[in-house]
């Protein structure tokens, strides 16, 4: 009797630990990384390993933007470790930040889910001598250096531009459908559209802000509810590739919304096409991020190199996009990839990114 | 009569409790609890042992102070959390607002702090809000006798939709440097996160009270016989609504943590922890049915989840494959100890069913 009960209380100890060590064992992968030596010279140095910790790793935009950085790193001798979680949350990349640290990286290229959230683990990275290079969506943390996609007030006021000029009005009731509501860079495009609205558009009305998470299923919740609650709309922004995606998507299932609402914002041409050349949307914006990640990752090789440094001024050369100059000072620097382009019917066939 | 009364007794071991699975399903009968609880925390010093046995082989940098710096300072606040939600799926119960407090009382802090209110009474504010919460929760858990599934489900939606209200975006005035640095340096002279060592004290005094007081023996009463318990002149309504108290006050209180540690409140802080918190509890051996589990388990499974993450993202295992992992061991620590007790209840009828032509 007491055999019995032994077996079995034992049983599924050694059954747990043993599935345990297979779920192990299974996804157990390689690891090892190297570290940059500590001499500084005219180049930049071998055998760098830079850690890019995008916003989750399963967004499109920056997994191509993350492919754009292993580009310029191999291009330089070194490698990259795309690490992240699958939230957009600070707390998801906190970890990859920590493990770029005992794996001594050369540098952190990171899209900040939360501007301040990621600081005091930034700063650990920093004084472990890791260099911090910020893209896509900044931090408010010192002595980084931020690689922005196009001037953030440039962004701003052309994406209400477009959507003006594409709804043939410029008076009406307009939304924007956001990602998450702590992203910086979300924000700090969203301030630069209210301005223009008021600078210029005194009778056009922004209703409200609804955010999407840059989760598809989340984004065509709120748009349904921004539908309902807003029967005037407009006009419809969305900065953001997985919300502009979405509202296409929607847009073309419901034709008689797609006529009364014109729809623009950041897209993926990739993602885009097919609702461009319906006419579902007349035209959006972006630039290309596979190129925003590979200055980033020369970037980040010329300031762990020593080849740059955080100062107003400073050039490096990044490869095939030539030499750009940092500009900033205390604590905020920037570089800035360049003016933002329109994609519609007349060139979407020539980009497939 | 009396003789064939007399011949099954003597062939049965003198006052036994009759055979056979408890109301919860739980089968008490055979042997005392805490023995066949001791197999499962057993079972998980073995597994992280394994783990770090895995890690160190794994990553070169993963038996070193740092790691156990940043598995304390990533798995602080979810450890301290999962210490109530311990007590409360004791019970029987279980609180899903756990994390979305955790959020609420953080972001009630951050705005105050931000609008000029001195950083110690923004701290008790957000203590009050978790009570005022766990108030809510305990009310209509106890005294309505609503699912605590579904009222904390709600709890979780409610907490982040206030949250949301009062903090729109992050905040951005830094907070004093020396509870700024909660999340940058370790307590001084150890390798230990504050929130780490908040957690230790925090368990050390759940488990005086849930292995070494009356009330504590009462929580396990209530999880497996809540009528018994409720005759035998245990105040179950007045406990779990308490318990939820208790909750929401260390949820609040790990939310101050948080936010310290990341130098930012915002709405959205721990959005989605409280699947990990449920997972290290029930990971940790403590029944989903309630009356059965111990701080020890709790301990060692949050060393296990804390450790493995490091070691996976050393490694660089993507996170994808992490949260499968999560979620195998979630089922893992459901099934298997369940699966045992189903197993020895056949094999209790087996033998109960030859023992019957012995009766009269």
């Amino acid at each position: 009797m007491t055999r019995f009960r032994g077996t079995g209380r034992r049983l599924p100890a050694v059954i747990g630990v043993a599935v345990v060590a297979t779920v192990l064992a299974a996804c157990s992968s390689g690891g090892g990384s190297s570290s940059s030596s500590s001499a500084s010279g005219s180049t930049v140095k071998k055998n760098l390993t830079v850690y890019y910790i995008p916003k989750d790793t399963q967004n499109p935009y920056e997994v191509l933007a993350d492919k754009g950085g292993q580009t310029a790193l191999q291009e330089l001798g070194g490698k990259v470790v795309v690490s992240s979680g699958t939230a957009d949350t600070a707390a998801a990349q906190i970890p990859s930040i920590q493990a770029a640290i005992q794996a001594h990286a050369a540098a952190i290229v990171v899209a900040g889910n939360d501007p301040s959230a990621l600081c005091p683990s930034l700063q650990q990275a920093q004084a472990a001598g890791v260099k911090v290079v910020a893209f896509d969506s900044d931090v408010t943390c010192p002595n980084h250096l931020f690689i922005n996609q196009a001037d953030t007030k440039e962004i701003g006021t052309s994406e209400v531009d477009l959507l003006v000029k594409q709804m043939g009005t410029d008076s009406g009731e307009i939304a924007i459908l956001s990602a998450a509501a702590s992203a910086t860079n979300q924000n700090a495009w969203i301030a630069a559209m209210k301005e223009q609205i008021k600078a210029k558009y005194p009778n056009l009305k922004l209703d409200t802000i609804v955010y999407g998470n840059d989760d598809p299923a989340t984004s065509l919740t709120v748009l349904q509810g921004l539908l309902s609650a807003y029967p005037n709309l407009k006009g419809i922004i969305s900065p953001t590739t997985v919300g502009i995606s979405t509202a296409a998507q929607y847009f073309s299932t419901h034709k008689d919304v797609a006529k009364r609402i014109t729809l623009t914002g950041l897209g993926l041409p990739s993602q885009m096409k097919s609702y461009v050349k319906d006419g579902t949307v007349k035209g959006f914006e972006l630039w290309n991020p596979s190129d925003l990640g590979y200055l980033a990752g020369y970037a980040a090789a010329n300031l762990a190199s020593g080849t740059t440094a955080l100062k107003d001024g400073a050039t490096f050369k990044a490869g095939k996009l030539g030499s750009y100059t940092i500009k900033g000072d205390s604590g905020a620097f920037s570089v800035v990839l360049g003016p933002p382009t329109v994609f519609d019917k007349s060139n979407i066939d020539q980009f497939n990114f | 009569m009396s003789e064939t009364a007399t011949t099954p007794a003597a062939s049965r071991p003198a006052a036994t409790p009759p055979a056979g699975p408890s109301y919860t399903g739980v089968d008490t009968s055979r042997q005392p609890v805490w023995r066949g609880l001791l197999r499962w925390e057993a079972a998980l010093v073995v597994v992280l042992i394994a783990v770090l046995v895995f890690g160190s082989v794994e990553s070169d940098t993963f038996l070193s102070s740092t790691t156990f710096f940043f598995t304390g300072l990533n798995m602080g606040e979810i450890a301290i959390m999962a210490l109530p939600l311990l007590l409360i799926v004791m019970i029987g119960e279980i609180d899903l607002s756990v994390a979305s407090m955790l959020g609420l009382a953080g972001a009630v802090m951050g705005t105050l702090y931000e609008h000029g209110t001195p950083i110690a009474l923004a701290m008790l504010a957000a203590l009050v809000v978790g009570a005022a919460g766990g108030s809510l929760m305990g009310l209509l858990v106890a005294r309505t006798g609503l699912p605590s599934i579904a009222v904390t489900i709600g709890g979780l939606t409610l907490f982040r939709g206030i949250a949301e209200i009062i903090l729109p975006n992050p905040t951005a005035k830094t907070f004093p440097t020396g509870l700024a640095n909660l999340g940058v340096l370790p307590i001084p002279g150890t390798q230990l996160a504050w929130s780490a060592g908040c957690f230790i004290v925090l368990a050390i005094v759940t488990a005086i009270v849930l292995h070494a007081t009356p009330l504590g023996r009462s929580l396990i009463a209530i999880g497996l016989q809540p009528e018994a318990a409720e005759f035998s002149g245990i105040r179950v309504k007045r406990i779990t609504f308490w318990l939820y108290v208790l909750s929401g006050v260390v949820c609040a209180f790990a939310g101050i943590l948080f936010t310290l540690k990341n130098s930012s409140a915002s709405y959205g802080a721990g959005s989605g922890l409280e699947l990990t918190v449920v997972a290290i509890v029930l990971f940790g051996g403590v029944s989903i049915f309630g009356g059965r589990g111990t701080v020890l388990g709790v301990v060692l499974s949050v060393l296990i989840v804390g450790a493995l993450q490091q070691a996976l993202t050393q490694i660089q295992v993507p996170a994808e494959v992490q949260n499968i992992i999560t979620g195998a061991l979630l089922l893992i620590s459901v099934v298997v100890p369940n699966a045992a007790d189903t197993v020895s209840r056949l094999r209790a009828r087996a033998r109960r069913t030859s023992a019957e032509p012995a009766r009269a």
